[in-house]
């Protein structure tokens, strides 16, 4: 599933879609951004609260399709301006991390 | 053997906001020189943690990247506090950082380790009150 189709989801919400046809292969949950970086695989959806501008560092780094700012997390326009020079995905979901994880292991 | 290819950067202290910035200027040239993305995510993960503890811990350094053929080293300076213990440090889960630091995500402890296991070599010449250097390698092949 492409990260377009994903966000275009009811459930979701684009916040910046700038590779929206990269392809999701998984998903990883984490806040804490080394634990992540170093576990998160390439190609996963990243699911988190976190979203101070460090997040796009470790998305970047590690190489995630997106990231999705789960429990209706607010991002400022900084970090939306930043994404989009760095080519990165964020999408936002209102419910809680674990109905959202539990959402996309139904449709992935 | 001679080296190939040299990048040098200045790691800013205090500033989070742009934190990662030399990792990800690597990442760039390094996908340029056509590398396996396998090697260049070991390779920007690695910087990217020793960046960020340059942040944290040392008030920012120097990052110096060399690409040989045979394999990716990368350089950390700082003349921060130095690390007292460094069994200790190296264990995951042990911190130092801040609650304020650990509020942005950060100060989970995993740092040196991650730098370890996404490395082939790695090597931590610290002196208290005087500074650390870490050298790490990732073998291309």
């Amino acid at each position: 599933m492409t990260v377009k189709a994903l966000a275009d989801l009811e459930l979701f919400t684009p916040i910046i879609l700038s590779e929206p046809e990269r392809d999701i292969s998984g998903v990883y949950i984490g806040d804490l951004l080394s634990w992540v970086m170093g576990r998160a695989e390439s190609g996963n959806a990243w699911i988190t609260i976190m979203s101070n501008l460090n997040i796009l560092a470790v998305a970047s780094l590690a190489d995630t399709s997106c990231i999705i700012l789960a429990e209706g997390v607010k991002v400022e326009e900084e970090v939306i301006e930043t994404a989009k020079q760095k080519n990165i995905n964020i999408i936002s979901a209102q419910c809680s991390i674990y109905d959202t994880a539990v959402f996309l292991s139904q449709v992935l | 053997m001679s080296d190939i290819l040299n990048f040098h950067f200045d790691v800013d202290g205090g500033d989070f906001t742009s934190a990662g910035q030399a990792s990800v200027g690597v990442k760039k040239n390094l996908r340029q020189l056509g590398l396996p993305p396998e090697i260049i995510r070991r390779v920007s993960i690695a910087m990217y943690e020793g960046e960020i503890n340059m942040v944290i811990h040392a008030g920012g350094g120097s990052a110096d990247v060399s690409v040989t053929e045979e394999y990716i080293e990368i350089r950390l300076c700082d003349k921060g506090p130095g690390i007292k213990d460094i069994n200790q440090a190296m264990q995951e889960g042990f911190s130092t950082a801040t609650d304020n630091i650990r509020s942005l995500g950060f100060g989970a402890g995993m740092g040196l380790p991650n730098m370890k296991r996404y490395t082939d070599y790695m090597k931590i010449d610290s002196v208290v009150g005087e500074g650390t250097t870490i050298t790490m390698r990732v073998n291309i092949n």
